[in-house]
């Protein structure tokens, strides 16, 4: 009778490892980060790209339904890759953009948007990648999209594409 | 001439003040900073690795702890951005209390089994 | 071009060979007839897989890029002795390797175990063949070595040059010997069981499997060590890494197996042990392959794989232990007549004490490493799971298994009578207390848990060299290794205890002082090497003695693929290793220098290879006495 029982758990116990091993297998990624579930944004300091002035997050993110911050920088291949993407998204008026220069010369930031276009309302600067951190990001170029509430509905992981402004223009809208 | 002296002497006291301070939140930086997963390096800490992101990250904790916070408020800050896999202590809450007690469970009860093994033998 | 499809035909010859010997050992089985061509067709199985392996070698070496493999994981200017170790150094090879030790032990096993009963030979060669004949498939459908490109591409796609290294080269066969021959043990527990041959004899002749692997496991995990030691520039050893758990999990296994053959073949006790920890060992080697190869697992050695093999693993898996679990509990049979009377103070007992520790520590392995993976698919939240953990649930009860461990030993089969006459291992004990507590007192750290760890250390290492002493002349391989094993605890602990690092910026000219000691970075030296372009730092390292040494830690920025790697200069004496690395601080001449002084480091590799020569003596004696 004991071995019984015995077997009868041993059995369930088997399967059970065995669908969770199985199911892992599906999810199974080398590295994907924590899905943010509208994450509330830290307050934070930054300074101004252009006018060196130090500039809080509550200051830069009022006034707007939605916000578009983007983490990019001039020695970053894809970053200039998704600019396209980023100027068509800042025809959308609904959305502020907002750009985080990244650990960057601040002089070849400038040269760098008044050649190819500047589609960020406001440009802050990260020298040493803390206001990064700060905002919950891995690495460049990376995207978050905010709402009004400050909360961060959805995060890229490297540059925007087609596919992603259909994204974005299907919430924003 | 005087005021100048005590002045001087201010300063130098203050510095001594501040490396010691700066030496203990070195030390409490390192600590924490082994004890953080480099989330983009594979199986790396954050003192090990000399990437963007660890270095970035360990200017930060420096900045938080300057700012006062403690060990403990400097994990859950960061949980709450990255997530609970960015510590590699291993929290005990409802979600792993069974990863810690299922192995000294199974200790106590392999003993109980044993011991009734041995002394309950039929010869 | 030929090489690779001569290794492609060679191995579907080697599958039909191998269901060819399944089905003729099945009809042998049933009609206790054996059929003689087995031997010699299990020898033709071995040819066909050596012929297959030699053959994607060869495919390596002239840098045939139109086999797959070959592409994905060479390049023309790749020194040659990595070019042929680079054979096992990715997914396809190293399975080629497996089914290369699986037939060859099956052979080896085939002409050595005559004395025993065919019964029970022909039903390890069945289980073996199903073995066999699982990773014939494997290899075939899901990681086939011998894919064919066609254009031919000019050029490989090159190998990490990190895995570009002697220790890493020989790594891998040294571990899959272990691994793999774990896979016999399974088979050949399972036979008995059938045949119900779990008995002394069947101990002696099983001993020698599990010695072999045993040993070329310890030696495995050490070379691993000391390569992640030397290579990887951070000076660590051992970081419970999900892949270094799955190594470290059979070995204690075959471990607590070991002692368990010793009760059986002295007392024809603990056999249900026995059959569950062999049929552990081999699920434990197997549930590893499946871990590291399937993706599900972050780590710095996964082979970068899909999840389809993970299935075909997993299924595999499953079914070996159905069926194991089936035979185990339709045939064990404990007849009520077996039973011998135990006493508590008795070598048994101390061994099944050892067994229970032993199977604490792996289980506390293997919750940690698969825990991690069941709560992502079932709540879909990461957790981190690493040496915080490990240190927390182990040193507690590692104290009372050095105890333990200390003392079981000395008591006799049976019965020990002589309990009150055991003084001196009392003495001992105090005596280690006392210097722990010195220890401490010096470093001045009070550390209660630390102090007393380290004096249980401190005590099975007095009481192994005391046992060197004694008059009993036989058992000096077991003296050797429990020697081994607490010098291995004591330098773990040590060294851990009485580390010390700095990290610092330094630039060309700087020099900075750290205990003692001036260190000064003198230059920088820039050279263009074979594959890589090398960047030396010249440090000089002035003690207070005034001897200089000069570290030289190097920068490699290799260019197929780009990777820079950082390689630590270390200087290795017996009492201490001193360890320098530099790193490059990104835009800056600055450079990050990273010193480290860490006392008594040969010693660990030092006691694991006297673990591993106590096993070999242990083998030696079994083989002579044969």
């Amino acid at each position: 009778m004991k071995n019984k029982i015995l077997i009868i758990l041993l059995v369930f116990f088997l399967s059970f490892c065995f669908f969770v091993l199985f199911k892992s297998l599906e999810s199974s990624g080398i590295y994907v980060p924590e899905k943010t579930e509208n994450r509330e944004l830290t307050e934070f300091v930054s300074k101004d790209l252009f006018s060196k002035k130090k500039i809080t997050s509550s200051e830069i993110f009022q006034g707007s339904d939605y916000y578009i911050l983007n983490i990019w920088a001039t020695w970053c291949a894809p970053c200039r890759k998704e600019h396209p993407q980023l100027m068509e998204l800042s025809k959308n008026s609904s959305i502020k953009l907002i750009g985080l220069n990244y650990r960057d010369d601040s002089k070849k930031a400038k040269k760098f948007l008044n050649k190819l276009g500047n589609p960020f309302s406001v440009n802050i600067t990260d020298q040493n990648g803390t206001i990064s951190i700060e905002l919950g990001g891995y690495g460049i170029p990376e995207t978050f999209l905010i709402n009004k509430d400050k909360k961060i509905i959805k995060t890229f992981i490297g540059n925007l594409n087609n596919e992603s402004v259909r994204q974005i223009n299907l919430i924003v809208k | 001439m005087k005021l100048l002296k005590i002045f001087f002497v201010l300063i130098v006291i203050l510095n001594f003040f501040s490396i010691a301070f700066a030496e203990k939140n070195d030390q409490l930086t390192n600590k924490i900073s082994k004890n953080l997963r480099c989330l983009i390096c594979q199986g790396q800490s954050i003192y090990d690795s000399q990437s963007d992101f660890a270095v970035s990250m360990k200017v930060l904790i420096n900045k938080k702890i300057e700012q006062g916070l403690n060990e403990k408020e400097i994990y859950e800050f960061l949980k709450d951005k990255y997530g609970e896999w960015i510590v590699y202590d291993t929290a005990f809450n409802k979600n792993t209390f069974i990863l810690w007690g299922l192995p000294v469970l199974l200790f106590f009860l392999g003993g109980a089994i044993i011991f009734k093994k041995l002394v309950f033998r039929k010869v | 071009m030929l090489a690779n499809h001569i290794g492609y035909y060679s191995l579907v010859m080697g599958l039909a060979t191998s269901i060819l010997i399944f089905l003729l050992s099945l009809k042998s089985y049933k009609f206790k007839i054996i059929d003689k061509r087995i031997f010699s067709i299990s020898f033709l199985q071995l040819f066909f897989v050596l012929i297959s392996f030699t053959s994607l070698v060869i495919c390596f070496v002239i840098s045939d890029f139109s086999n797959e493999t070959v592409f994905n994981n060479s390049h023309t200017n790749k020194p040659i002795f990595y070019k042929i170790s680079g054979t096992w150094g990715n997914h396809e090879g190293s399975l080629l390797l497996w089914l290369l030790v699986l037939t060859l032990f099956l052979f080896l096993f085939l002409i050595t175990s005559k004395k025993e009963s065919k019964r029970y030979r022909i039903l390890t060669l069945i289980f073996q063949q199903v073995i066999i004949i699982g990773f014939f498939l494997f290899v075939l459908v899901t990681s086939n070595p011998f894919n064919y490109l066609f254009p031919e591409p000019i050029e490989g796609l090159g190998l990490n040059p990190i895995l570009q290294d002697p220790a890493l080269a020989i790594h891998p066969p040294i571990l899959y010997v272990g691994y793999v021959g774990s896979s016999l043990i399974f088979s050949a527990t399972l036979a008995a069981v059938i045949e119900n041959y779990i008995s002394k004899d069947w101990a002696k002749n099983i001993k020698i499997w599990v010695l072999v692997s045993w040993i070329f496991l310890t030696i495995g995990i050490m070379v691993g060590s000391i390569w992640a030691y030397y290579e990887l520039g951070w000076g660590g050893f051992w970081f419970w890494d999900p892949v270094e758990n799955v190594s470290l999990m059979p070995w204690l296994c075959l471990t607590a197996l070991l002692h368990c053959l010793l009760v059986l073949e002295k007392r024809e006790l603990l056999k249900s042990w026995t059959i569950i920890l062999s049929i552990a060992t081999f699920t434990l080697s197997m549930c590893g392959t499946f871990l590291v190869r399937s993706g599900i697992l972050n780590s710095v050695h996964t082979f970068a794989n899909d999840p389809s093999r993970g299935i075909f693993i997993l299924c595999f898996l499953f079914f070996l232990i159905i069926i194991s679990l089936i035979i185990f509990f339709l045939f064990n049979k404990e007849k009520q007549k077996d039973y011998k009377k135990i006493y508590f103070f008795s070598k048994e007992v101390s061994i099944l004490v050892n067994n229970w520790f032993l199977m604490y520590f792996l289980s506390v392995v293997l919750i940690g490493t698969l825990y991690p993976i069941f709560l992502e698919v079932l709540i879909d939240h990461k957790i981190s799971v690493g040496p915080p953990f490990y240190n927390k649930l182990i040193i507690p009860f590692l104290i009372f298994f050095l105890i333990f461990m200390s003392l079981g030993p000395n008591l006799k089969w049976i019965r020990e009578t002589n309990i009150k006459h055991k003084f001196q291992l009392i003495i001992f004990f105090f005596i280690s207390l006392l210097i722990s507590f010195l220890i401490y007192k010096k470093i001045g750290q009070t550390n209660l848990i630390n102090t007393v760890l380290v004096s249980a250390s401190l005590y099975l290492f007095i009481v192994t060299i005391r046992d060197f002493f004694s008059k009993e002349l036989y058992n000096f391989s077991k003296k050797i290794s429990h020697f081994g094993f607490s010098l291995l605890i004591l330098s773990i602990l040590l060294n851990g205890i009485l580390s010390s690092e700095v990290i610092m910026n330094l630039k060309v000219g700087e020099k900075f002082t750290f205990k003692n000691e001036k260190i000064f970075f003198k230059s920088l030296e820039n050279n263009k090497k074979e594959n890589y372009q090398s960047i030396v730092g010249y440090f000089t390292v002035e003690d207070n003695k005034k001897n200089i040494s000069q570290f030289k830690p190097e920068l490699r920025i290799y260019d197929q693929p780009l990777v820079i790697t950082s390689e630590a200069d270390i200087k290795t004496t017996l009492f201490k290793d001193k360890f320098l690395v530099m790193n490059t601080i990104k835009g800056n001449e600055y450079f990050n220098v990273r010193y480290q002084i860490k006392p008594f480091m040969i010693w660990i590799w030092i006691s694991t290879l006297l673990l591993a020569i106590g096993g070999c003596l242990n083998l030696y004696n079994r083989l002579y006495e044969k």
